[in-house]
């Protein structure tokens, strides 16, 4: 009887995995299909599972269409630019706030704190027409600046190095070592699981970002992918989902490897930013 | 630590406290001076005091908007964490099955907004998306058109989101599940109490300060809603998806009135400080997860 019980509930179990799998990848699949479909089938079945003449010309027509060299290179630059110099300015300014004494230090913590309450969303008018002033808009500069410092990235720092002994700052000081050779050398190589977490969880955010590049490109000089694959969508006569789909592949895949191969990492760095804010 | 140079910290901290002052200080205060303004940045600056406030506040738009962000905000927030906490208590389990399903689930929160608006977007399509065709196999009726009409639009864009961010509730429910004491429940079961009441009596009670947290920093993120908005209705119909920062941006960029969308993201600001605040409040007197 008990036995019985067991294996109902592990079936139902299993059930219910299956379901929540469905759920969520049933998406993505559709989304694959769709884009192997020539537009003929997709307007005259919208059930049809399988195409019946799978194609690659969708692929083939939104490479001819954008610049997606481009596109990649500016959505590349831009998101390892912004990771790049968070993690090389949180170093410094976290070993400065966790290990050092000196005046004003309380002052500089609490202004990096209270910038963690201000988003992106709040600043957007003012830090436009700041950059428009200076003649930033539509430069990749003008998309990594504004990132170029991230308050949560130097609290999450400062919070890892104060578990460093000083003894061990100390014993490199009087083997002759620089204040930089300290932070980059001895000392990021002891942070290296966050800060791989916080580069890969930066990397992907801004890789999939819409909202910055939409409020300051106006033109394909520094337009970013998920900006150009949106607009593929409202540009032409009638929706061609074969393309649109076609597009979301090229956007999407290189997100989800990135996933694949650093899940650990990205599940990683979402607990700690959780936990850590 | 003494410093080996008295200038050490300072230049250390420059150029993060630089870049902190121009895009994060100076905007705060340049959009406040903004909000006073009546400015439509061709023509010069006209001061108005408070009235960009005053006409939000009549024209009865910031109460719309405020509206709109609240109850998708909400249903986003009761959803992805009825969901999240479901999954992590079928998913809280050794074995590449379940792992595997962790992972699709949150690969979601992964991908760009834009992707999962585009991918919903053609879903959901009236005409030729998968939803309307299979409604049609099984009722013979139209499939409701559910981003055209304002009723259904608001609740079709929180459903996408809950489908994109219950990772996230998943996953922070998962890592609160390793805090409950396997010793505790065991005894329980020893007691003879059933699976609800382990539940009931156990883990919820255990894992209350994680949901709070989870419901907290889901509220107020999904206050910032954007992306999904632009891609999938562009706070269409009839205004019936314009969430603040939609607001914001559409006055800005469509009509080009500086002071009001400052004015607007003034008090965007100052509403986000009142969530986290009362976030922080339910923190202290609640034991941090």
């Amino acid at each position: 009887m008990k036995r019985g019980s067991w294996a109902i509930s592990d079936l139902l179990r299993q059930g219910a995995l299956c379901v929540v799998a469905l759920v969520w990848l049933f998406p993505y699949l559709w989304m694959g299909l769709t884009s192997l479909k020539p537009l003929a089938e997709i307007v005259s079945s919208p059930t049809l599972l399988w195409p019946k003449q799978p194609t690659l010309d969708a692929y083939r027509e939104v490479f001819h269409a954008l610049p997606l060299a481009r596109y990649f290179f500016n959505t590349s630059v831009m998101a390892l630019g912004i990771a790049a110099m968070q993690i090389t300015l949180a170093l410094p300014a976290g070993y400065a706030l966790a290990k050092l004494r000196f005046r004003g230090k309380r002052w500089a913590f609490g202004l990096i704190v209270a910038t963690l309450l201000v988003p992106a969303q709040v600043r957007f008018v003012p830090v436009f027409s700041l950059l428009a002033s200076v003649g930033l808009v539509n430069t990749l500069s003008g998309l990594i600046l504004p990132f170029g410092v991230s308050a949560l990235g130097t609290f999450l720092v400062r919070q890892a190095l104060l578990s460093v002994p000083d003894s061990q700052i100390e014993a490199a000081r009087m083997d002759g070592a620089s204040e930089l050779y300290i932070v980059y050398r001895l000392l990021a190589p002891l942070l290296k699981p966050t800060l791989i977490s916080l580069f890969l969880f930066s990397f992907v955010s801004h890789w999939n970002d819409y909202f910055w590049p939409l409020v300051l490109t106006t033109d394909e000089h520094a337009r970013t992918l998920p900006l150009a694959i949106a607009l593929l969508r409202e540009q032409g006569t009638g929706v061609r989902w074969h393309l649109v789909m076609a597009g979301n592949v090229i956007l999407s895949l290189p997100a989800l490897a990135v996933f694949a191969a650093a899940q650990r990492h990205l599940l990683r760095a979402v607990t700690i930013r959780g936990f850590g804010g | 630590m003494k410093p080996s140079h008295l200038r050490d910290p300072y230049w250390m901290l420059l150029p993060t406290l630089l870049l902190l002052f121009v895009f994060f200080v100076f905007p705060l205060a340049m959009l406040v001076k903004h909000s006073l303004f009546s400015w439509d940045l061709l023509t010069p600056a006209r001061y108005v005091g408070l009235g960009n406030y005053r006409s939000l506040w009549r024209s009865g738009e910031l109460w719309h908007t405020f509206g709109t962000t609240l109850s998708m905000s909400s249903a986003v927030v009761v959803g992805s964490m009825a969901a999240g906490l479901a999954l992590a208590l079928l998913l809280d389990r050794p074995g590449p099955w379940a792992a595997f399903v962790r992972g699709a689930v949150f690969s979601a929160y992964v991908v760009s907004w834009v992707s999962v608006g585009l991918l919903f977007l053609w879903l959901l399509d009236a005409d030729a998306g998968i939803f309307a065709g299979l409604w049609q196999l099984f009722t013979h009726g139209r499939a409701p058109r559910w981003l055209a009409d304002p009723a259904l639009a608001p609740w079709a864009v929180a459903a996408v989101t809950i489908w994109k961010i219950t990772g996230y509730a998943l996953v922070i429910f998962l890592s609160g599940l390793q805090d409950v004491p396997l010793s505790i429940l065991e005894a329980a079961e020893l007691d003879g109490a059933s699976k609800a009441r382990r539940f009931t009596s156990v883990t919820w009670p255990l894992l209350r300060p994680t949901s709070l947290f989870v419901a907290t920093t889901s509220l107020i993120s999904s206050f910032q809603l954007f992306d999904v908005v632009r891609v999938m209705t562009q706070g269409g119909p009839v205004r019936s998806t314009t969430v603040f920062v939609y607001a914001i941006y559409e006055q800005l960029f469509l009509d080009l009135r500086v002071g009001r969308a400052s004015a607007e993201a003034v008090v965007f600001f100052g509403i986000l400080l009142l969530l986290t605040g009362a976030q922080f409040l339910l923190f202290r007197s609640e034991e941090s997860p």
